[in-house]
């Protein structure tokens, strides 16, 4: 089929700002988004940037807009979207080149919500035990493969990057309901913060982008009903 | 380009699971960077699906003797046995660390961590399948690659990302550092570091249908390969029974392990025929060569009749939702079908490099057959042969590796650091790297000799003539191509004169290791006149112990590959027909 694709480009080095360019291309209606991207880079214009690496939805490295919504260009097949597809960078953070955006902003969030296990009991010459029903009290969260999706289609982050945002809320979700984990407390002081979760406005623009089908929103509840309990 | 230099004990390049664990052990003994060309999450790792292998005997009774006896036959007997003891015995710690750091493994009634059947791997050497990986869904990879990162992030390591390391510095046989290119802005980053360690993942872009990411093009192997370094093995490559059909995405080897079937054209369980006791759960060598067989049979399924059918209907949507939750996404989203419903086309895909830089059972890296060890320079990880995969890897043991490993380069390092001291690296260390970047970005775009073109090429030459079934005939025809394309990446030229973000640059050097790594493989596997694990040779279709119970050292020498043997480590486990 015939796929007209719309980009949004920028390149610092030669331009003021960002503009529209135009690619026409043969497809397979079974092709990736990603597949397509390559298509202009590898056969027209070598310059084009972004970023990509597993090619199925696991490392997180090629989330995008595409026709108004965030989504991962290699999940997303050619015959799922309309045409024109229209591609732009994810929204909130600083654009480098064409599709890359400057992650920093994003990753200090993260950073801020302690995401690691903090235990320092003794522990035995063997696993610590959890029941399944423990387990499962965090399954949804562990999937998050920071891609930053959520975050930047929250109207929220978009007006004010000192949001922690719905990715670090993910992530201190997945230890603060960890039966195994000491720190929620401190977790949590920083999520009752004024740029913690109770910024989120239930926009719900982060469930629908999640690429890995996390329950974000219901995550950021859980994590604002939690503050709740501490003093 | 600016050119930037920083002063480090260590740097250890690549921040996958091996990497990371590296980090991990030797970040608090040093002053240590860890370099990568992605995010440390966006590393392979994290696509890695269905366990890790470790005789925790949580389920039923088992021994880390039984997982090395399965890990030395699954080898085909090329596994250097000492190494695979050090592996089997220091999974259970290794996996019971990584709970302790939180890594969120399934769990059983008991709160014990889960642990299932997977291909290859018994009770009692041989006698039924084992349960033996211990798993989180089937994302276990993930969740590796998440509890290192993490880990990492709570002792403050250092980190330069999307830094990509194309040069290493070493002065009269010791290692100096090594030169990187910062993605972001195009300048040249000189890192003095006496200790490095390669952890850079493997190369699967060198064949067309791989379940490997774009960015695996074998790095570290080739920039060690290009200072003169041999690379193991490199004959012996592992296809993938079970990636979705054209696509290569891997569908992990944990359907089969949950009760997963393979089927042909009729329907037929055709592995009852290739491995009577063990039927689906075979190793992947056999089982991708049963399936390529059925194929070239006209048992495949199709209008082309080139597909295989992996069969999980009978397994029961709470199976499916709880066990083996992403891969069934990954049809849903790729193929469009409803696993639980019907069964899935797939076809073996390239999946991983038994081969690699050689190493001894400390992560050092060695510089000939003869065991030579180059001072502060290590490699762990699938970039790295120990060997303890030797012919063919069973599956979990890679996951297994990288944590086994990569602790031990990082402790590896810390033993060099704390016994060296440090000393400066000149000015010009970034000399070469440059020369390299300034020629490509000087000579003249020329679209007939474009780094796309060539790299498509030699995909495809190799899938056609390298992949799981070779000839003599056909690895001959592959060097002639090889050189052929060798020849014309010397004209190679890139259109983006830019500094910020010049993936195509970066493209273009890439495409450089790619062709080191096909020539090693196609040299080695043309020299090896026999069938053993992963290299089936049809001319020569009988394992020869007498003559080839011995690893490859594939060296550079000028464009084309010299080869060296070295005998193979044997231990408990006497060489025998391999029969499952």
């Amino acid at each position: 089929m015939d796929v007209n694709l719309k980009i949004l480009r920028f390149n610092p080095e030669t331009d003021r700002k960002g503009h529209w360019e135009e690619y026409n291309l043969e497809a397979d209606p079974d092709e990736r988004i990603l597949d397509l991207l390559h298509k202009v880079k590898w056969f027209d214009d070598g310059s084009l940037a972004f970023r990509r690496s597993c090619a199925h939805g696991v490392c997180g490295s090629d989330a995008m807009v595409v026709n108004g919504e965030n989504m991962l260009a290699c999940q997303v097949l050619v015959k799922e979207v309309s045409n024109p597809i229209k591609i732009e960078p994810i929204r909130g953070l600083p654009v480098v080149k064409d599709l890359v955006v400057d992650m920093e902003t994003f990753f200090e969030s993260y950073k801020k919500v302690m995401p690691f296990l903090v235990n320092d009991d003794e522990v035995g010459e063997r696993e610590r035990l959890q029941s399944p029903e423990d387990r499962d009290k965090f399954e949804d969260t562990t999937k998050c493969i920071l891609c930053a999706a959520c975050t930047t289609s929250c109207p929220v982050f978009w007006t004010a990057d000192t949001y922690v945002g719905p990715a670090a809320i993910v992530n201190a979700h997945r230890f603060v309901f960890d039966s195994r984990d000491n720190a929620s407390k401190q977790r949590l002081e920083v999520l009752k913060d004024v740029n913690g979760a109770f910024r989120c406005r239930t926009a719900f623009n982060c469930t629908t982008a999640c690429p890995r089908g996390i329950q974000v929103t219901k995550a950021i509840e859980d994590v604002k009903r939690e503050t709740l309990t501490i003093n | 380009m600016k050119i930037i230099k920083h002063s480090f004990d260590g740097v250890i390049v690549g921040a996958g699971g091996a990497g990371l664990r590296a980090a991990i052990e030797a970040a608090p003994h040093m002053k240590l960077a860890v370099i990568t060309k992605l995010y440390p999450t966006r590393s392979h790792t994290g696509a890695a699906q269905g366990g890790m292998s470790a005789a925790l005997a949580n389920v039923e009774e088992d021994n880390w003797n039984w997982h090395a006896f399965d890990t030395v036959k699954g080898s085909d007997y090329l596994a250097d046995q000492p190494a695979v003891d050090i592996l089997c015995k220091e999974a259970i710690d290794s996996v019971v660390e990584l709970e302790h750091w939180g890594l969120p493994f399934s769990r059983l009634e008991s709160g014990k961590i889960a642990q299932r059947r997977f291909g290859g791997h018994t009770v009692r050497e041989g006698e039924a399948p084992a349960f033996r990986a211990c798993y989180a869904a089937d994302r276990t990879g993930h969740m590796i690659l998440q509890t290192l990162y993490q880990k990492c992030v709570s002792m403050g390591v250092t980190f330069f990302d999307e830094f990509q390391v194309l040069d290493i510095k070493i002065d009269d046989g010791v290692c100096k550092g090594v030169v990187a290119f910062e993605i972001a802005t195009g300048d040249i980053h000189i890192f003095e570091a006496r200790a490095v360690t390669f952890a850079t993942g493997g190369f699967g872009k060198i064949y067309k249908v791989s379940s490997n990411a774009h960015s695996l093009t074998g790095d570290g192997p080739g920039i060690l390969y290009q200072k003169g370094i041999p690379l193991e093995d490199m004959e012996f490559y592992q296809f993938h029974p079970t990636g979705i059909y054209r696509l290569g995405i891997l569908l992990s080897e944990a359907a089969r392990g949950e009760g997963g079937i393979l089927r042909n054209k009729d329907g037929e369980r055709f592995m009852e025929r290739y491995a009577p006791s063990i039927k689906d759960l075979a190793p992947r060598d056999m089982v991708s060569r049963a399936i390529a067989t059925e194929i070239s049979e006209g048992n495949g399924a199709g209008p082309n009749n080139d597909f295989v059918y992996l069969d999980l209907t009978h397994l029961g949507a709470e199976t499916i939702r709880q066990k083996l939750p992403d891969i069934t996404d990954f049809v849903r989203t790729y193929v469009k079908i409803e696993p639980i419903d019907e069964p899935i086309p797939v076809q073996p895909t390239a999946h991983y490099a038994m081969g690699g830089i050689p190493t001894d059972v400390d992560a050092r890296v060695l510089s000939d057959a003869q065991g030579t060890v180059l001072p502060g320079v290590y490699s762990a990880g699938e970039s790295a042969c120990v060997s303890v995969h030797g012919a063919n890897r069973l599956g979990t043991n890679s996951l297994l590796d990288i944590v086994v490993f990569g602790k031990r380069a990082g402790k590896s390092m810390v033993d060099y650091v704390s016994s060296t001291k440090r000393f400066t690296l000149s000015e010009n260390a970034a000399e070469d790297l440059k020369g390299k970047v300034d020629n490509f970005i000087n000579k003249e775009h020329d679209p007939n000799f474009s780094v796309p073109k060539i790299r498509e090429e030699l995909q495809d030459s190799m899938e056609e003539n390298a992949k799981i079934f070779r000839t003599e005939e056909s690895l001959t025809k592959q060097t002639e191509i090889l050189s052929d394309l060798r020849y014309r990446y010397q004209n190679v030229t890139i259109s983006d004169k830019g500094k910020i973000f010049n993936t195509e640059l970066l493209e273009a050097i890439e495409l450089e290791y790619l062709l080191d790594m096909s020539d090693t493989t196609v040299a080695s596997a043309l020299e090896r006149k026999e069938s053993r694990g992963a290299h089936s040779r049809v001319d020569h279709l009988e394992r020869d112990d007498s003559n080839w119970l011995k690893h490859s050292f594939a060296f550079k020498n000028g464009d084309s590959v010299k080869l060296d043997y070295k005998d193979v480590e044997l231990g408990n486990y006497e060489p025998k027909e391999r029969k499952y």
